[in-house]
């Protein structure tokens, strides 16, 4: 027995390094049969710079793109009638005027000579033919519902043209809306109203892999989106407007999750990122220096209490509750520690950097931290009719949305005394789909960011009656009466009066409670210079020169 | 032995038929409407959906919905995602980046793994044996994404030896840290298993006889103890495969890798059932031929296993 | 010098004197000798056994009665004003993102923790043994049948399968759930390793002298084979139980773990890493906790292995 034993026992100190010396090989070996196919950089064009941005989640069709990922591409590679400046004012693009005289039919007239990068001119009809388009019951789009206001639509039944839209001559058309809507001419820089060239309605599928605009970029190649990688665009040498790029192009990388962006913009993989990650909140200013960009932007955030829950109706309890809860929330601590200040505490419905924005609206104060008060509120509404059980706010928890849903409920349950918590849902899918059912029964998470800075449009679709995206189901007479109101005005300083004005019945009534906007965050790296982020978050890519 | 390969490719077909049908019915039971989720936190027309609902044939019940998938399917037309992409060409290009991705993975933890855990098994109770055991104990305990974060932060962004993520067209260089991070997932496995493996097959009589014959130590342990000992490793490397194939998707996200993980985790979120479907059609394919081969592999690795009679 | 005559009539010793009786010998009055009983004999005189059978005790009466073992509870007066804090005198390892104690959260997350490793570890083991025990063993189409039935297990992916539980039982997201989400389609590696241990297993010798000896297949199957193949099933289960823990974490970070008013390392863990870089502290602790309690069955793993292989006991 002995002698079998001594097998157990060997020195194999050597046999120990040789197998660490072996995986230091194979490692040297991927390495070094590596090198040899090391991709070229294009370091000739050294002035296209590199961004971040996410996988288009539909073809690149602007009547069919109504998220960031996509429409950061298109805003890029068309020019609209108008296109918006950083501070969110628009500037005349490929329109060269905009006239009305009742906010109801309006006279456009278009530069003469604008071409699209395949030589086609852009004349009136590029732009009827694709709002006619994205119009059609037919097509469905998914930007179908910027059109709904011009007269004639009708979202059932497919139709090729709207009785609104007339085409006078080839650099002149005219818009009727179906009732007065003075914001209208603000509204023509998003990307659902750019012009199509004549040859995409031949084949609008083929169109969309490889889109044809007029706009200060274009695509590099006809294969320049990769799928899932990244898409390439240089500048346009025949666009004439104001967004004329001073770089050779942009590239757009495609990232699955911002973590990956922010890695490689420290590691000098990217040029400009636009989202800095929740896990580098409490680094980037460190890490960036004078190149980390943080300032407000057109996103609003708020959680909405549906009125069909019970002990919140639109009565004087349910008034009661929410604005206790309101109360009850510490913004300024939570946007400090879980936000490092990356978001700004909300004082109305909008965004700061929205022209009529105000901090000092009648009733404003229901958004301030004031324990003591919303304990008595609570207690009164209490003596209404008793509170039982858990207060709960819905989140789709495959975003970052957690941390704050829990922070927001600790505030709630150290103030008020009561149970709190949020309620994950786990794909976006699912949250919507129980939100817009109706079949949620607790408060949920809601958000708005702005397609055109206007305050019109952080107000009708969310808390008019019936409005699309009233998920809350609120309803108020007067707050639709002076909304209305503020509509038809020609006068733009009335028309943002009369919107403070119908904030202040929302801030009686709460539909939804305020909790903060979302400020833009971001990032360049030292071999871009004269970066600006826009209104909407998004970095001005044409003023960006690169060493 | 031809004839038990082609029994096993047939088989298939039902595995196949199975598979299909318990993906889709999943992806159908996923409660929330996909469509929606295309509109953000903005609620479409009611009218504006179903059009939408009829394009997708989402309006169908679900057994057509999937007759409708096969039919496509022996026409060579997989379907197409919302972003109009044909899934034939999502699967044509995320696939290669990923099996790279895999195998490079799998080399690594079978050779580290193999190489620790035949050591620590000879050396059983000692301090190398330890030493791998808190190794092994702290990639079992700390969660991929931890792992692939810090990974990516230390090699890539402070000592920049690696790129901090993949870039277009996933060259292999770029590949070697996620790889090094997936392995670290089935690393402390392997470790284990060979070295129980070996500390069982060093007693067996053959391994004594071989001592006994005045065999090298040199010979003895890579042919008699290290062959003998791998089956149960070589088996779960392979399962491990497919585990890589689909469950790369943390690190495939983290290191922004274009491969299978990342898009069909999309695909799911987004609830896109053609492509989550033909997805695992191909892993299927993938893993049934992995399978094979490592039955066939048992026999060259221990005789006495055979397959025909 | 003796008078005695020499009595030694052998120049060998005598029957009795020698080891070889032993060999001879049937004491009838002993039980016969079980794998199980001398495994036990084995084990107990191991320090490892008791050391890690303490450990993994104290963790399950940590699970039981957390509140004997910290006073405070996990998820009141959690105030952003301590976030991510520093330890004190009552909240000995500090605060959370939240504001909450570390400590207290590890303490009342262990029974979750734990329960999700152990419904998991029972779950993949009961289905990858009977299936894995007798593809290996039978063989032909059985195997055909039980193999292939894996293999459309285990290739669905485990956030698809994942999702799809956690939603459609989205009333009842508990640990019941998500162990069978991690659980139900992970079962097909330990079956496939053991069918392959068993392929191997069933040709040596004994077993064919078992045959030979007229036992039935399936009692040869049950007394020499299974016992003799379980080698690498233990070391897969005992690690198994560490990784559901950190899957659970991983689904957590995916966005569809346990919601968050369940305490969990797994939630900790997952929260704490938006704060890597800050307070690395808030991850270390709940990732120590999960490694002490995965070392534990690690080593009793061990301990449990070495005494179900006679030959490798022998040998010490």
């Amino acid at each position: 027995m002995p002698a079998f034993c001594t097998g157990g026992k060997l020195k194999i100190r050597r046999y120990g390094i040789g197998a660490i010396a072996l995986v230091a090989a194979s490692a040297l070996a991927l390495s070094g049969c590596a090198s040899g196919s090391s991709t070229s950089t294009s370091a000739s064009s050294s002035a296209v710079i590199t961004a971040n941005g996410s996988e288009p989640q539909n073809p690149l069709i602007p009547t069919n793109t109504n998220e960031t990922g996509g429409g950061k591409i298109l805003d890029s590679l068309f020019a609209g009638l108008v296109y918006y400046d950083a501070t969110g004012k628009p500037v005349n693009d490929v329109a060269d005027s905009i006239t009305t005289d009742d906010a109801q039919t309006y006279t456009i007239k278009i530069k003469s000579g604008e071409k699209f990068t395949n030589g086609d001119p852009v004349t009136s009809s590029s732009f009827v033919d694709a709002w006619n388009y994205g119009a059609n019951a037919a097509n469905t789009q998914l930007n179908q519902s910027w059109f709904s206001i011009i007269q004639g639509f009708d979202e059932t039944n497919p139709q090729t043209s709207l009785s609104g839209l007339k085409v006078v001559d080839d650099t002149t058309f005219t818009v009727t809306l179906t009732e007065p809507l003075s914001d209208f001419p603000l509204r023509l820089g998003y990307s659902a109203y750019y012009p199509l060239p004549k040859e995409a309605f031949d084949d609008m599928a083929a169109y969309g892999q490889n889109p044809i605009g007029n706009g200060p970029y274009k695509l590099a190649s006809a294969d320049a989106w990769k799928h899932n990688e990244q898409i390439s665009l240089v500048a346009n040498s025949d666009y004439t407007g104001g967004r004329k790029p001073v770089n050779g192009g942009v590239t757009f990388k495609f990232y699955a999750s911002e973590d990956a962006a922010y890695a490689d913009l420290l590691g000098g993989n990217l040029d400009i990122l636009d989202s800095i990650p929740a896990a580098s909140l409490a680094n980037y200013k460190a890490d960036l220096g004078d190149r980390a960009v943080n300032q407000p932007a057109a996103i609003f955030q708020s959680f909405t209490i549906p009125a069909s829950l019970a002990h919140f109706g639109n009565n004087q309890e349910g008034q009661l509750r929410r604005a206790a809860l309101s109360m009850a929330i510490n913004r300024p601590e939570i946007t400090k520690v879980i936000f490092q200040d990356t978001r700004t505490p909300a004082s109305d419905f909008t965004s700061p950097v929205i022209d009529g924005w105000s901090d000092s609206l009648t009733g404003a104060d229901v958004l301030t931290y004031n324990p003591d008060k919303a304990k008595a509120l609570w207690a009164q509404a209490d003596a209404i009719s008793p509170w039982s059980g858990t207060f709960q706010i819905g989140y789709n928890s495959d975003s970052s949305h957690q941390v704050w849903v829990d922070a927001v409920s600790n505030s709630i349950k150290n103030t008020l005394g009561i149970d709190a918590s949020g309620a994950p849902y786990p794909t976006f899918a699912e949250f919507r789909t129980a939100v817009t059912s109706g079949a949620i029964t607790t408060a949920f998470r809601t958000g708005w960011q702005a397609d055109y800075p206007g305050l019109y449009n952080f107000l009708q679709p969310l808390y008019a009656t019936n409005a699309s995206s009233n998920d809350g189901k609120y309803s108020s007479a007067e707050f639709d009466k002076i909304l209305a109101q503020g509509a038809s005005e020609t006068d733009a300083a009335a028309a943002n009066s009369d919107f403070q004005k119908a904030q202040e019945v929302l801030l009686k009534d709460l539909p939804a409670i305020p909790l903060w906007y979302a400020n833009v965050t971001g990032g360049y790296a030292d071999t871009v210079s004269n970066v600006q982020f826009g209104w909407n978050s998004v970095p001005l890519y044409y003023e960006v020169t690169k060493s | 032995m031809a004839g038990y390969i082609l029994r096993r490719l047939l088989q298939a077909i039902p595995v196949l038929l199975g598979t299909t049908f318990l993906i889709y019915f999943m992806v159908f039971a996923m409660p929330g409407d996909p469509l929606l989720a295309l509109f953000g936190d903005k609620t479409p027309s009611p009218a504006l959906l179903e059009s939408l609902r009829q394009q997708y044939h989402l309006d169908q019940p679900f057994i057509i919905q999937y007759f409708l998938y096969l039919g496509g399917i022996f026409h060579g037309d997989f379907g197409t995602s919302f972003s109009g992409e044909p899934v034939a060409d999502i699967l044509a290009r995320t696939f290669p980046v990923t099996i790279r991705l895999a195998i490079m993975a799998l080399i690594i933890e079978f050779v580290g793994g193999v190489l620790i855990g035949l050591v620590s098994g000879l050396r059983k109770g000692k301090l190398f044996d330890a030493s791998a055991l808190v190794v092994s104990l702290i990639f079992i305990s700390l969660p991929i994404f931890v792992i692939a974060f810090v990974a990516q932060f230390i090699f890539g962004i402070q000592l920049g030896w690696a790129r901090t993520t993949v870039s277009s067209g996933a060259p292999i260089q770029d590949l070697i840290l996620p790889a090094f991070v997936l392995a670290s997932i089935t690393f402390a496995q392997i470790v284990r298993l060979t070295r129980a493996s070996v500390i069982e097959t060093q007693s067996l009589d053959f391994v004594r006889t071989a001592y006994g014959k005045g065999l090298s130590r040199r010979r003895i342990i890579p042919v008699h103890i290290l062959r003998n000992s791998l089956i149960p490793v070589v088996t779960y490397a392979a399962t491990d495969f497919g585990v890589l194939l689909v469950g790369a998707t943390v690190t495939e996200g983290i290191f922004n890798v274009p491969g299978v993980g990342r898009t069909l985790y999309q695909a799911i979120v987004r609830g896109e059932g053609p492509t989550v479907v033909s997805f695992v059609t191909v892993m299927v394919l993938i893993y049934l031929v992995v399978n094979l081969v490592v039955d066939l592999l048992y026999g060259l690795l221990d005789p006495r296993i055979r397959y025909v009679k | 010098m003796s008078n005695n005559p020499p009595t030694q009539t052998h120049y060998v010793a005598p029957l009795e004197e020698t080891p070889l009786v032993a060999i001879d010998t049937v004491n009838v009055g002993e039980r016969p000798s079980n794998l199980w009983i001398d495994a036990w004999r084995d084990m107990r005189r191991r320090p490892m056994f008791w050391i890690s059978s303490v450990i993994i005790l104290l963790v399950v009466l940590v699970a039981l009665f957390p509140n004997l073992f910290t006073s405070v509870p996990p998820n009141d007066n959690c105030v952003l004003s301590n976030s991510n804090g520093a330890p004190t005198a009552e909240h000995i390892l500090g605060f959370t993102k939240q504001g909450c104690d570390v400590f207290s959260r590890i303490i009342h997350g262990t029974s979750t923790s734990l329960s999700v490793g152990i419904i998991v570890t029972v779950l993949t083991t009961v289905l990858g043994i009977l299936f894995g025990m007798f593809a290996g063993y039978y063989g032909g189409w059985l195997d055909s049948v039980l193999s292939r039935a894996g293999d459309i297990f285990f290739s669905i992916p485990y956030i698809l399968a994942a999702v799809v539980i956690m939603s459609v039982f989205s009333a009842y997201r508990n640990v019941f759930v998500i162990s069978l989400a991690i659980g139900i389609f992970a079962w097909p590696a330990t079956a496939r390793v053991l069918r392959a241990e068993i392929m191997r297993v069933k040709n040596s010798d004994y077993v064919m002298a078992s045959q030979a000896l007229g036992v039935s297949r399936f009692r040869i199957l049950l007394r020499h084979v299974l016992p003799n193949s379980i080698a690498p099933v233990i070391v897969v289960t005992t690690i198994s139980l560490g990784a559901a823990i950190v899957a659970e974490a991983t689904l957590s970070f995916l966005g569809v773990g346990l919601p968050n008013t369940t305490m969990s390392w797994g939630n900790d863990i997952s929260a704490a890493q938006s704060d890597l870089r800050t307070a690395p502290q808030t991850l270390i602790y709940p990732s120590l906790a999960l490694s002490i309690t995965v070392l534990s069955f690690i080593m009793l793993g061990e301990v449990v292995r070495d005494a179900l292989d006679p030959k490798a006991r022998a040998q010490r």
